[in-house]
């Protein structure tokens, strides 16, 4: 009997040598099945093996190693390799929900979909009144997983109150923030997921239409979307006629075109309509008059991905986990300089220091940890000082910083935290959509002045004029590009201020 | 060399993406990526034909194509080879990859070789932030990018 092995076609795992070690494992006679990825980044490619002690591992394979682990009995599962996969302490250590079949199953194979209980919670969800929907996904506590966190459940109540004869479920797919994968992730390992969530919003709502933001950047995340909203058709699960309920819901594909600013939810309307990604102002919210002025649901692909869990296990079983406000549980990335970089998916509560260095080991360079940023690139840049934070929405705000969408990038010891802090300002710079003045002119500003400060000759009072940029910037722009660029800026500042030249005190810290 | 597409091919070109996508809500995007595709970028004398086509005014489809990055008004070279320089990449060496790719080329960020076979750009974050730095060579993603894999892959995409 032909051997199933299982090697990942998610894009990170093929940057690093995924697909040749595939065709090369189906030359040697196996039947290869292509998955996500498992989110241990550092042992892609991994190459799974199904034996009757369960998917055993082995990684990271390059092309010249498959033939030596081959007649090393791999095929077999003999050979040495890293055991069974699911037994591996960076997977015992999760509580993976949203990512519970990302890397297991085929993501192109409705039926393995279906055989892992990928369809449970939108048959629940459709066995329930609309309102209990609603009730369920609020009483679960999921807040927005993009980065904003804002309760899903009460964006939902708005828009299912709303009368109107067209609403809409847009999947905001632009993941821009550097150091954020997961959606990609999901998207690319696991597609049915986020298209059953979607149904699911739609239904508690009474939308009619779905579109799914992907970023041009992610061309193979697109294509997997594409196969598996194709597949979901056919069988039923988009279209008139959802699984037999009679409940008519479509969802279609929009490819973002290199703007970051399209991952601001209303800049996504303006460029799902066909025009230039500015900010809208709010009132009105996309809420109430969203896409081509109706009633829209705007949420993340985490989110949306998480509501079917919820519905299929109930939302006690999901509000159980997590702190404070914070239920459920967050698929963490980590990235950057990084020894054991991918996604760790944990109830909230965890703390910094163990994600950094528990899962992640520290450096990749094996150099002392410096500084990480969390949440994106508007995210605040913390010392190693700060790794007993929470990941908590709140704790977090507490600590001047933000979790936002559950990103996390360190750096070593070699970082110039003032050049990472220009980098913000430049950064917003060439994104900002244009819109307001603050971000638009600060942004360049803050660029020149903090050029200033690294040249040194006024630096003080160049120092001041820097804070005073970024409390308008942070007071005055219409949204969260503008607005939250001085969180870096300032936390690099308060954090590391020898390297702005300002002499440190240990108060500092 | 960059070779501008004759008449015919972008008329052709229009219409098949005007046909595909004007029923799709939201028409412009598709249509223009759908023309970005094919010709590799949106040239300038399409901007009044689409206005016409889709009731718009010329301005707005200009105000679109060049407030998106992807769509270029130029022909790219053969091949674009884009280098992350987000955060995750710049804390493993994206920068000085960069500056290797520049000095290598011999062009800047946005610019084409000569002989108008690679076309380099800067690129933020391409969602492989666990095995940075990286780097995208058309549609293919690669991952741990060293200066001298750099070289190589540019050599095998020439």
């Amino acid at each position: 009997m032909t051997v199933r092995v299982f090697v990942p076609k998610d894009s990170a795992a093929v940057s690093v040598g995924a697909d040749e070690v595939a065709d090369l494992l189906a030359r040697a006679g196996a039947q290869v099945v292509r998955t996500g990825s498992r989110g241990m980044l550092w042992l892609e490619p991994l190459v799974e093996v199904e034996t009757d002690r369960g998917r055993v591992g082995y990684g990271p394979v390059t092309a010249e190693d498959v033939d030596g682990l081959v007649a090393a009995g791999m095929l077999d599962g003999a050979a040495d390799g890293l055991g069974p996969v699911e037994d591996l302490p960076w997977m015992r250590a999760q509580q993976r929900l949203t990512f519970a079949r990302v890397g297991l199953v085929d993501p192109a194979d409705p039926d393995d979909h279906e055989r892992h209980g990928g369809l449970d919670g939108l048959r629940a969800a459709l066995a329930m009144d609309p309102a209990d929907v609603v009730t369920a996904v609020t009483d679960s506590g999921l807040r927005g997983r993009g980065g904003a966190g804002f309760p899903t459940g009460i964006k939902w109540k708005t828009v299912a109150g709303a009368a109107s004869d067209l609403k809409f479920v847009c999947c905001n797919a632009d993941e821009g923030d550097s150091g954020t994968f997961a959606d990609r992730m999901l998207i690319e390992g696991d597609p049915f997921t986020l298209l059953t969530g979607m149904t699911i919003a739609a239904y508690a709502v009474g939308a009619s239409e779905g579109y799914v933001y992907v970023r041009s950047e992610y061309p193979d995340a697109v294509a997997a979307l594409r196969t598996a909203i194709d597949a979901a058709r056919g069988r039923g699960w988009l279209g008139d006629d959802v699984l037999g309920s009679g409940v008519a819901f479509d969802v279609h594909v929009r490819v973002g075109a290199g703007a970051y600013i399209c991952g601001e939810e209303t800049s996504m309307l303006e460029s799902l309509e066909g025009k230039r990604g500015t900010v809208r102002p709010k009132p009105p919210i996309p809420a109430l008059e969203g896409l081509f002025g109706q009633p829209t649901v705007v949420n993340n692909v985490l989110s949306l991905a998480s509501v079917p869990t919820i519905l299929a296990h109930g939302a006690d079983a999901y509000a159980a986990l997590g702190v404070g406000r914070s239920r459920g549980t967050q698929v963490f990335q980590l990235g950057g300089n990084i020894a054991r970089g991918g996604v760790v998916e944990t109830a909230f509560g965890i703390s910094l220091g163990e994600l950094v260095e528990t899962f992640g080991g520290g450096t990749l360079t094996g150099r002392p940890v410096r500084a990480v940023q969390v949440g994106g690139p508007l995210g605040a840049y913390l010392p190693v000082e700060r790794f007993d934070l929470p990941m908590d929405y709140e704790a977090f705000a507490a600590s001047g910083a933000m979790v936002g969408h559950g990103g996390i990038v360190v750096f070593d010891d070699t970082v110039d935290m003032s050049s990472m802090a220009r980098f913000a300002m430049e950064f917003c710079a060439e994104e900002s959509c244009g819109r307001c003045t603050p971000c638009r002119i600060g942004a360049v500003r803050g660029v020149e002045t903090i050029d200033r400060i690294k040249a040194g000759a006024n630096r003080e009072a160049d120092l001041v004029l820097l804070e005073d940029l970024c409390e308008l910037m942070t007071d005055g722009s219409l949204c969260a590009m503008g607005g939250l660029t001085p969180l870096p800026v300032r936390s690099a500042i308060r954090h590391f201020g020898s390297d702005f030249g300002i002499p440190v005190t240990e108060e500092a810290r | 060399m960059s070779i501008e597409a004759p008449p015919g091919l972008v008329d052709e070109v229009v219409n098949r993406a005007v046909e595909t996508h004007r029923a799709s809500r939201g028409a412009l995007l598709p249509i223009l990526h759908a023309v970005s595709e094919e010709l590799g970028h949106v040239p300038p004398s399409v901007v009044p034909v689409l206005a016409d086509r889709l009731n718009l005014s010329t301005a707005e489809v200009h105000g679109v194509v060049t407030f998106y990055r992807d769509f270029r008004t130029t022909p790219p070279g053969r091949v674009t080879v884009r280098v992350c320089r987000a955060e995750a990449c710049q804390a493993v060496g994206a920068e000085a990859l960069l500056e290797h790719a520049v000095a290598s080329l011999g062009v800047e960020r946005g610019e084409t070789t000569p002989d108008g076979a690679v076309t380099l750009d800067e690129v933020f974050c391409l969602g492989n932030c666990a095995l940075g730095p990286a780097v995208q060579v058309g549609d293919r993603l690669h991952g741990r990018v060293t200066p001298a894999r750099l070289d190589a892959l540019i050599g095998q995409a020439r």
